[in-house]
């Protein structure tokens, strides 16, 4: 079943052409990837899903009720002020559950998402690695029928990095949430991704669709040569955009 | 990664000696300067004269230093409110913001020693004039900081509100609000500092009793220990208002001396 598709959708500010009859489709459960150079308007798009932008032209439909997507944004966004438990309720106090409701929805997540001992915590005194799950988790209890990845470890040095994907590929594969996942990291999407887009440069058109056959677990393990395949074909796609190929 | 909330009270205390010896020397320095030169003690009083005139005065001083306290927290309490209610609705009204703002920015360029006289000349000599003008005073100061402070949310937090469907209404209580209390506290400090001056200032020009009124009786009978012993006072209330609200931004924003120790 689609759970959400975008026909046709360009978006220009001012005079300038940002999105160019975009495309694409998620099915349920499934996990597909926007990938593009930077500036290209991936985070564009996600405006555009989460209202912050209003549609200009082209169509989105999602099944199910108006509000369906959950955003986690490309920095955390974790309220500082805020202690970790208060952050992670923030979505469902939004939606009116009150606060001892919504802690006990949050309350049996917490242990996956390696976040137990740390909810009476601000966030200044988590680790980069630790913010994100809890940004993460923040996401996934809103109870959303769709996920939206802002480039959600691009913040990250690149050992937690890594941790934070294989993490991830696990919660993922148990989870099974439909995600679409923004990002300019050509490794982090082969790895995640069921199906990938590629957007060209400003004015983003969808240049190339790929799906990744590749059985799970990918992660915590050498890249299979289809991997490798993937990557290169994308790496290349990617590069022409740029004007930078050799 | 456990980073424990450090505790702060025998820091802090270690931290405070230089201050207290800085002022200490320094009074020590006027006693021995006003008992080698001989100097009058119509010109200069020692400080310990002006510390006995404290506590041969005390009745005096004590039946004046009540109402200018009344004053400047009557006044300060007015332009909290005023400056708190007039953020929210600038925060939700733009257009007004636009509209008002020039307004208050003039409101500041008022010369206190012009305003004071017209406002005692409307308003009597009772305790009115004196609570306008610590109000008019301060509450620039509060308004703007609430204000800046607002705007300063981070824009991501924003998107994130919008993205969970808040009204606008709780992305202020939610985020608004508290990313502007920094800010407030800043206003704040600023602003309790002229709270006392500006009381005394506004007895000065005219009213039945307070501090001012102390100030301006010793004056004109060329007594300047009282005039410091009121000014002590008056820098006593200061400090102790400034430390109230140091102790008040501690407890309001403990996440930030988290953040401060990381």
């Amino acid at each position: 079943m689609t759970a959400l598709s975008l026909n046709d959708v360009s978006v220009t500010f001012g005079d300038i052409p940002v999105l160019d009859r975009i495309n694409l489709h998620v099915e349920q459960g499934e996990f597909v990837s926007i990938l593009g150079p930077s500036g290209a308007g991936k985070s564009t798009i996600f405006r555009l899903l989460t209202g912050t932008l209003p549609l200009q032209t082209g169509t989105i439909s999602c099944a199910g009720r108006e509000n369906s997507f959950a955003f986690m944004p490309q920095r955390d966004a974790l309220m500082p002020w805020r202690r970790i438990i208060d952050n992670l309720t923030l979505g469902l106090e939004v939606q009116g559950i009150p606060r001892k409701d919504a802690r006990a929805q949050v309350g049996p997540l917490l242990g996956e998402f390696g976040l137990a001992d740390f909810t009476t915590h601000y966030p200044a005194q988590l680790s980069g690695g630790m913010r994100q799950r809890a940004a993460l988790l923040r996401t996934i209890v809103q109870g959303r029928s769709i996920q939206l990845l802002d480039e959600p470890f691009g913040a990250l040095d690149a050992l937690t990095r890594t941790q934070m994907q294989t993490w991830f590929e696990d919660r993922w594969r148990a989870a099974r949430w439909t995600t679409l996942l923004v990002t300019h990291d050509v490794r982090e999407a082969v790895a995640l991704s069921d199906r990938i887009y590629v957007l060209s440069r400003r004015p983003a058109r969808v240049i190339a669709e790929i799906n990744v056959p590749i059985p799970r677990p990918r992660l915590g393990r050498p890249p299979s040569a289809q991997a490798y395949e993937i990557e290169a074909y994308l790496l290349e796609t990617l590069l022409q955009q740029t004007g930078e190929t050799s | 990664m456990q980073r424990p909330v450090p505790r702060q009270t025998g820091e802090g205390l270690v931290r405070g000696i230089p201050a207290v010896l800085s002022v200490v020397s320094a009074f020590v320095i006027w006693e021995i300067y006003v008992r080698v030169s001989g100097i009058s003690p119509l010109m200069l009083p020692a400080p310990s004269r002006v510390l006995e005139q404290m506590v041969q005065n005390r009745v005096l001083l004590w039946d004046n230093t009540v109402p200018t306290l009344k004053a400047t927290f009557a006044g300060f309490a007015m332009s909290l409110t005023v400056a708190f209610g007039l953020s929210i609705i600038l925060d939700f009204m733009p257009r007004v913001r636009r509209a008002l703002f020039p307004i208050f920015v003039v409101s500041q360029t008022l010369p206190l020693v012009a305003i004071a006289p017209l406002v005692v000349l409307w308003f009597g000599f009772d305790l009115t004039p004196k609570v306008l003008l610590v109000a008019l005073v301060t509450f620039f100061p509060m308004l703007v900081a609430l204000v800046d402070g607002y705007a300063s949310t981070d824009p991501e937090i924003e998107d994130l509100m919008r993205s969970m469907g808040a009204t606008r209404g709780q992305t202020f209580r939610a985020a608004r609000f508290p990313s502007a209390m920094p800010y407030f506290f800043a206003g704040l400090r600023i602003s309790i500092t002229y709270a006392v001056v500006a009381a005394i200032f506004a007895e000065y020009v005219g009213a039945r009793a307070g501090l001012g009124i102390v100030i301006l009786n010793a004056k004109n009978s060329f007594r300047p220990d009282i005039v410091l012993a009121a000014v002590v006072i008056s820098s006593l209330l200061t400090l102790v208002l400034f430390a109230a609200t140091a102790l008040l931004q501690r407890t309001v924003l403990r996440w930030r001396d988290v953040e401060g120790h990381r």
